[in-house]
């Protein structure tokens, strides 16, 4: 399998070296507008997901027969849905999934991804033919289908959908993370601590995970953007959060059904799927050109 | 030539039974009883043993697993637990569908996504490449269900210029049907391509036989399109299963959005109605799709560039 390059955002895995100069990395992470509009963009999310129980103006699973399908109006900003549930209280409250899952997702990908990659690149033999094998083959999955396979043979509810799209991601943390420990490993501080009769355990844990763990950081920032839009088509699937509760793919699931009676809810969630997932390319995009100048145009 | 066809069919052999290991793995060893689920807690005991019993869940995994692999080869994929109606059968009848919009999507995203990605590259840091960029950039933020009912809204309830739901029979039938579907993912698919054509031939054009080609005095139009186009296809050519793979999981909710028919909505329909030995062969057909979209990579690749047929002797 040769055609095992990354489907989304095209981004390489990046070779085990330390940051160099944080000052520099800063600098050049805040040097461009669009990356500081995109951090801010994140930070609103991240407070609308806080304060979502002050922020939004209504119940969202609250239903209204009066106020069913209302435009946007100065009551309900956004309009309501077919059940007259008011559409800005629900985007607000669904903006609580997307991000618990694309803070979960990617971290328990990067500790399993790390803990196996780390452990085959290490120790390399059959176990690691193994693992390279079975990650090789994982890797010409698309993540998005991945994660709808895992979603589809476990059924729907908001931690399979974590589970999926973790087990869609941990074949690229393992990847990266093993390549890293095998460049790691002929170091010659590694070579030394084995002279001076360190156990491996120790090795392992005190030399080689904090000199990898730079990079897979890195990594676990870059997917954050592909695990929102995942999310957001498995909740659209019927997969993830459960009717009443909002998520942003489920209000687009129901606004589907009911089109002709009003278009907003569908309009309105799809914009915020689009501007969190924007946000975080952007930002994810200005982390990989900090750290990887060569890649930058 | 044929040592790299033979090698590269045993691989991939290999790899299709590691998928199918893994579907295999996922349905029977995780939590939960598929009879159970089909038939709802509410079902008495004798009832789910009969289902458990038609199913083959009865037996030791190993036989499971070997019966499992046995119906695959034979492509029997059993019967539906709604109506009973034979699974290839349906998996048949969709195939074309979805087989439609994949190619009407690849043709879509070819057509504006490659002379996009040109364009940017040779007007660098122009207007055109900042338009171009701006619009991959989108593309590969919006999500393609999204861009699929904003489509659905505008073209079709709206202006009511194409149907909002069905995949139509006959030639001018299908097309009328398939054309926005495959618009709204070669849209999406558009974007990655330019994205890709765009860095791949600005990094052909920054290399040494380009200049060469300059300095004695080679055209700018006869460089760009016979010394850097060529190679810079080759990441675009390798990319192009990645895109195939992308747009088969965005044809499943594109399948949703549109009401179509389709391999994708058998799949979820087949959630949906915890149809155990539906949702079984969904996950086998895109398992399998992969394995051989990317074999079918590996021999083009070897096709068009001549050192991948060396380095296989």
């Amino acid at each position: 399998m040769s055609a095992t390059t990354q489907p989304d955002a095209g981004l390489q895995p990046i070779a085990a070296e330390p940051l160099v100069g944080w000052r520099g990395f800063l600098r050049s992470l805040f040097s461009s507008r669009v990356t500081i509009f995109g951090l801010a963009l994140i930070l609103v999310f991240a407070g609308v997901a806080v304060l979502a129980p002050i922020l939004a103006p209504y119940n969202p699973v609250e239903q209204s027969i009066i106020l069913m399908n209302r435009p946007p109006s100065a009551e309900h900003l956004l309009g309501t849905d077919g059940f007259g549930r008011d559409i800005l209280s629900r985007i607000i409250w669904g903006t609580r999934p997307s991000l618990a899952l694309a803070l979960l997702a990617p971290m328990i990908a990067l500790i399993l991804g790390t803990a196996i990659g780390t452990m085959a690149g290490f120790f390399g033999g059959r176990i690691d033919r193994l693992v390279g094998r079975l990650t090789d083959t994982l890797m010409a999955f698309p993540s998005l289908l991945l994660g709808i396979l895992v979603s589809a043979a476990l059924g729907p509810g908001f931690f399979n959908v974590v589970a999926a799209v973790a087990f869609a991601f941990l074949p690229r943390f393992i990847r990266v993370a093993r390549a890293s420990t095998m460049a790691v490993r002929q170091e010659p501080y590694i070579e030394a601590a084995f002279a001076v009769g360190q156990p491996r355990w120790r090795i392992i844990f005190r030399h080689v995970v904090p000199n990898i763990s730079g990079p897979i950081v890195v990594v676990a920032t870059l997917w954050i953007a592909t695990a929102i839009r995942i999310e957001a088509t498995l909740s659209f699937l019927g997969l993830g959060v459960q009717a009443p509760d909002p998520s942003w793919g489920n209000i687009i699931r129901d606004g589907l059904g009911n089109l002709l009676g009003s278009p907003w809810p569908v309009i309105f969630a799809g914009a915020a799927i689009t501007l969190c997932v924007l946000a975080f390319n952007l930002v994810g995009d200005a982390l990989r050109d900090a750290l990887d100048p060569e890649h930058r145009d | 030539m044929i040592r790299l066809l033979v090698n590269r069919l045993f691989d991939t052999l290999v790899t299709a039974l590691l998928v199918l290991t893994l579907v295999f793995v996922a349905l029977r060893i995780l939590p939960g009883d598929p009879a159970v689920a089909a038939l709802g807690d509410t079902a008495g005991t004798a009832q789910i043993e009969a289902l458990r019993e038609q199913l083959g869940l009865n037996r030791s995994l190993a036989a499971q697993y070997f019966y499992f692999l046995w119906d695959m080869l034979r492509l029997d994929f059993g019967r539906s637990m709604l109506n009973g109606a034979s699974i290839s059968g349906i998996l048949l009848s969709n195939l074309p569908y979805t087989l439609q919009l994949a190619a009407g999507a690849i043709l879509v995203g070819m057509l504006i996504g490659v002379p996009a990605g040109i364009l940017s590259a040779i007007n660098k840091g122009r207007g055109l490449d900042y338009g171009a960029r701006v619009f991959a950039l989108i593309g590969l933020c919006i999500p393609d269900f999204y861009l699929g009912a904003l489509m659905l809204i505008a073209f079709a309830l709206t202006l009511d210029w194409f149907p909002i739901m069905g995949g139509g029979s006959g030639l001018w039938g299908s097309l009328y049907h398939v054309a926005l579907p495959a618009l709204t993912l070669g849209l999406v698919m558009a974007a990655f391509t330019s994205r890709l054509t765009r860095s791949a031939l600005l990094e052909v054009l920054g290399r040494d036989y380009v200049r060469t080609a300059r300095a004695k005095g080679v055209s700018e139009r006869w460089v760009v399109g016979k010394h850097a186009l060529r190679n810079a296809m080759i990441p675009v050519v390798t990319g192009f299963g990645i895109y195939i793979l992308t747009m088969l999981s965005g044809s499943i909710s594109i399948e949703l959005i549109f009401s179509r028919p389709g391999i994708g909505s058998v799949l979820i329909n087949g959630i949906n109605a915890r149809d155990y030995a539906v949702v079984q062969a969904g996950l086998v057909m895109f398992s399998m799709f992969v394995v051989l979209v990317n074999f079918g990579v590996d021999i083009v690749y070897a096709l068009i560039d001549p050192r991948v047929r060396v380095a296989a002797r």
